[in-house]
């Protein structure tokens, strides 16, 4: 995976995080055995959605395969629009999330990058993130003719209740049935104790590396973040993962010791709110950048320990349920609104910005009630930009220049008053 | 053609009916925004289920909290809710069903646009025990929540006579359907939808022997409407356009069936009841048939517009889908699939806002029945 292209730039190049390479090797070694053919790995594949529990798929030794990372490559090699022009000629409305709809034309169409993603055995579809999930791999479902399991966690508004619970609690249970049935082999409960340690160890990890931006200047920005965390989505609970992070996490504190910034002249440090937008990564970044400021932050990486509070390792069952049901897009906007907050006084951020992400109903629709609460809270301006993750149709580089340009104006007037 | 004219003053201004009828009892008024929310225990709390479904264009108001990307039915509820014509509500409820409503509920939540507000967080999943047993207690919790919100006793006597008042409705609005379906010019789809608005936020009892009164007069028709035309069948999400099966029916042909929340899917399912009435209810929703927002299984409605689309005869299947409506986009091209497979042709209508341009819908629509 190639989010950013190989670079050239000599200044670039002096700030780059150095195992970035090794993550790029991580990632083509691991699709390149999902696409093996499957008498070379005879292993099964699940396709699975980014908040699914894929610590019982590690266990079982069935290969995890995220469209949604799919759809993050789709997105960065700028094939999004092509793509989602073919789902809409399939019948697929252009306002359905644009993930859903890349990798439903990916795989009628055999595009995209890398050839297409692995046909799946299996799909495992975990509606936390999202109700749009469901629609999506009912219809992958229908067209693989595989089995469809529905981890259906209940919304937690306010609350998890005791009944969300048990129902959460049950299902963990008829999960694991379903991989046994499916791939033909019992779970293997010591190991899934051994998977459940280093899924926890990976997400600690995960939090330090995001924490490293702590320090002024920060040694990284969340355009980093968002290449890096594809491991923790991906292939959480397996060693390599933890492999990694120990490295990049002892690059980033040598930068941090070294006093290295990934902004040149840090002034301001903003916060970003939604996924990213795939296809104009590097110019994003460039554009803040060049005003010296730093996305030190944002709630789309740090969603994958959203709920590692919830983890109590005496109860790997219990855990599980509750550490899934409560992922931070599954809870109320008001307490979205309050992660930001606590993120704004945390990294110290002067500023937000909130992708409106047309894609993302569940994630972006609340936004301006985020806005006004972290404005009230957090005493910091936020401004929000109109754009997609995927579809680079709906996005209007002109509007967005203009947009930034502004509000780093504001902040410079703030600053000085 | 019949004298409706008691529904058709109730839809055209649901609110004004609701103000009168808080007016007369001095119960109160809880809105819920989908086929969903168990009425019966609301009625059964005394009082009054009310759907949100605006009928203006205008939701200007819902512009500060949301995107232009998100379904005119949720933004025109919260315009509606924000300009104070929903003043007359006590509550909200707001059953989990789509992203956009889930939002929604929070939205509301957070300005205060209500005193008590309820989430009930139905399971996705309707095929499992697993999603039975928490349907259940989630149900029991909605029942605390309007005790404790309303200060009232839900006993089981009260339950049980809410649902024996919605099945006696249901059961007429079934029948009604029927009449439809078999004689479509003795009761017109646009008729039937003016009555179906208007039950979606009726007092129970009142609708109860509003509905008896017009079925026996249905009964004692005696036409031979052999009706020959094209027969159609509406799908979709929530449909507020009535201008839909009027174009239909004034190009001569007739709607025989629709599969909307706000149509068949609302009075689809009786309640048993003999059983536990939380269980019952709880059953029900297991029983009929889903919508999009939930799963039964992978086939389970493109299985049941074939099945209406054989049992009804019809010709041709009127898609009619809001615009961002996220389930029914998903679900549309399966369905077209199936259509296409029984070899019926079918039209796809997206609905922006409530003022879908008439002349233009009725070339459209008068071209599909030409080919059918
Ligand atoms: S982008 Fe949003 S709508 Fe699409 S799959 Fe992810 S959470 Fe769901
Ligand atoms: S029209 Fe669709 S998106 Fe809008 S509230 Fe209904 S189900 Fe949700």
């Amino acid at each position: 995976m190639d989010l950013f292209g190989t670079e050239k730039d000599p200044e670039r190049v002096k700030r780059a995080i150095k195992c970035d390479q090794r993550m790029r090797e991580i990632m083509a070694a691991y699709y390149l055995e999902a696409k093996a053919p499957k008498a070379q790995h005879g292993k099964k594949i699940a396709w699975i959605t980014s908040g699914g529990p894929v610590e019982p798929l590690i266990m079982m030794d069935i290969i995890p395969v995220y469209p949604e990372n799919y759809g993050a490559m789709i997105g960065a090699s700028k094939m999004g629009g092509d793509l989602c022009e073919k789902a809409e000629a399939m019948g697929y409305a252009r306002d359905l999330c644009a993930y859903a709809r890349s990798d439903i034309a990916s795989s009628r169409v055999n595009g995209g990058p890398i050839g297409g993603l692995p046909e799946p055995d299996m799909l495992i579809c975990c509606n936390n993130i999202c109700g749009t999930v469901m629609k999506w791999y009912e219809v992958q479902a229908r067209y693989y003719d595989v089995p469809l399991f529905i981890l259906d966690t209940p919304m937690c508004h306010t609350e998890y209740t005791p009944e969300m619970h048990r129902y959460m609690s049950r299902q963990i249970a008829e999960y694991v049935d379903f991989l046994e049935r499916v791939s033909g082999k019992p779970a293997d409960l010591e190991r899934a104790l051994q998977v459940g340690r280093l899924s926890l160890k990976a997400q600690r990890l995960w939090q330090e590396i995001l924490d490293t931006n702590l320090h002024r200047p920060a040694p990284m920005t969340c355009f980093d973040a968002f290449f890096h965390m594809a491991l923790i989505v991906t292939l959480r609970g397996s060693e390599i993962v933890v492999e990694y992070y120990q490295e990049l996490l002892a690059e980033l504190k040598e930068r941090v010791a070294a006093g290295i910034a990934m902004v040149p002249n840090e002034t301001y440090r903003l916060l970003w709110d939604n996924i990213p937008v795939w296809y104009r990564m590097r110019w994003l970044s460039d554009r803040f950048a060049a005003h010296g400021a730093a996305l030190v932050a944002d709630t789309y990486t740090s969603g994958w320990v959203s709920s590692m509070q919830y983890v109590n390792e005496d109860d790997p069952v219990g855990s599980l349920a509750e550490s899934y049901a409560r992922i931070f897009l599954n809870t109320g906007t008001d307490s979205m609104a309050e992660n930001i907050v606590s993120m704004a006084k945390r990294y110290h951020a002067d500023g937000l910005v909130i992708h409106s992400n047309r894609s993302c109903k569940p994630y972006s629709l609340g936004q301006y009630d985020i806005q006004r609460i972290v404005e009230r809270k957090a005493a910091i301006p936020s401004i929000i930009l109109e754009a997609d993750m995927v579809d680079d149709r709906a996005f209007s580089e002109s509007q967005i220049a203009t947009r930034i340009d502004a509000f780093i104006e504001m902040l410079k007037e703030r600053f000085a008053g | 053609m019949q004298d409706i004219s008691f529904f058709k003053d109730i839809a055209d201004n649901p609110e004004a009916y609701a103000r009168k009828w808080k007016d007369e009892t001095r119960g109160r008024i809880i809105g819920h925004f989908c086929s969903y929310t168990p009425i019966e225990i609301v009625i059964a709390a005394g009082a009054l289920p009310f759907r949100v479904l605006s009928l203006r264009a205008d939701s200007s108001r819902a512009d500060a909290h949301l995107q232009s990307y998100c379904c005119n039915v949720v933004r025109s509820a919260l315009h509606d809710a924000l300009s104070g014509r929903l003043d007359f509500l006590d509550g909200a409820v707001f059953p989990h069903t789509c992203d956009s409503i889930q939002r929604l509920s929070d939205i509301w939540r957070i300005n205060n646009l209500q005193r008590f507000h309820a989430d009930v967080i139905l399971p996705v999943k309707l095929n499992s025990d697993s999603a039975r047993e928490y349907l259940v207690e989630v149900l029991a919790r909605f029942r605390n929540d309007l005790e404790r919100g309303l200060g009232v006793e839900i006993t089981a006597d009260k339950l049980r006579e809410a649902i024996d008042i919605c099945n006696r409705n249901r059961k007429s609005l079934g029948k009604l359907y029927r009449t439809m379906q078999n004689h479509p010019k003795r009761l017109r789809a646009s008729e039937l939808y003016q009555i179906n608005r208007a039950a979606m936020v009726m007092d129970g009892r009142r609708l109860a022997d509003k509905l008896d009164e017009l079925v026996s007069r249905l009964e004692s028709v005696d036409d031979d409407d052999d009706f020959s035309g094209k027969r159609i069948i509406l799908s979709g999400g929530v449909c507020h356009v009535p201008d839909i099966s009027r174009i239909i029916e004034k190009l001569g042909a007739a709607v025989v069936w629709d599969d909307f929340c706000t149509g068949a899917r609302y009075f689809q399912g009786f309640i048993d009841e003999k059983a536990e009435p939380i269980e019952a209810i709880a059953r029900r929703y297991f029983d009929r048939i889903v919508c999009p927002a939930k799963h039964a299984s992978l086939s389970s409605r493109g299985d049941y517009l074939v099945e209406a689309v054989k049992y009804t005869r019809a010709h041709g299947i009127v898609f009619v889908l809001q615009k961002f409506c996220d389930p029914h986009a998903f679900d549309y091209p399966y369905l077209r699939e199936r259509l296409v497979e029984i070899g019926i042709p079918s039209i796809l209508i997206e609905i922006e806002s409530q003022q879908a341009g008439s002349g233009q819908l009725e070339t459209r629509i008068e071209a599909f029945l030409e080919i059918l």
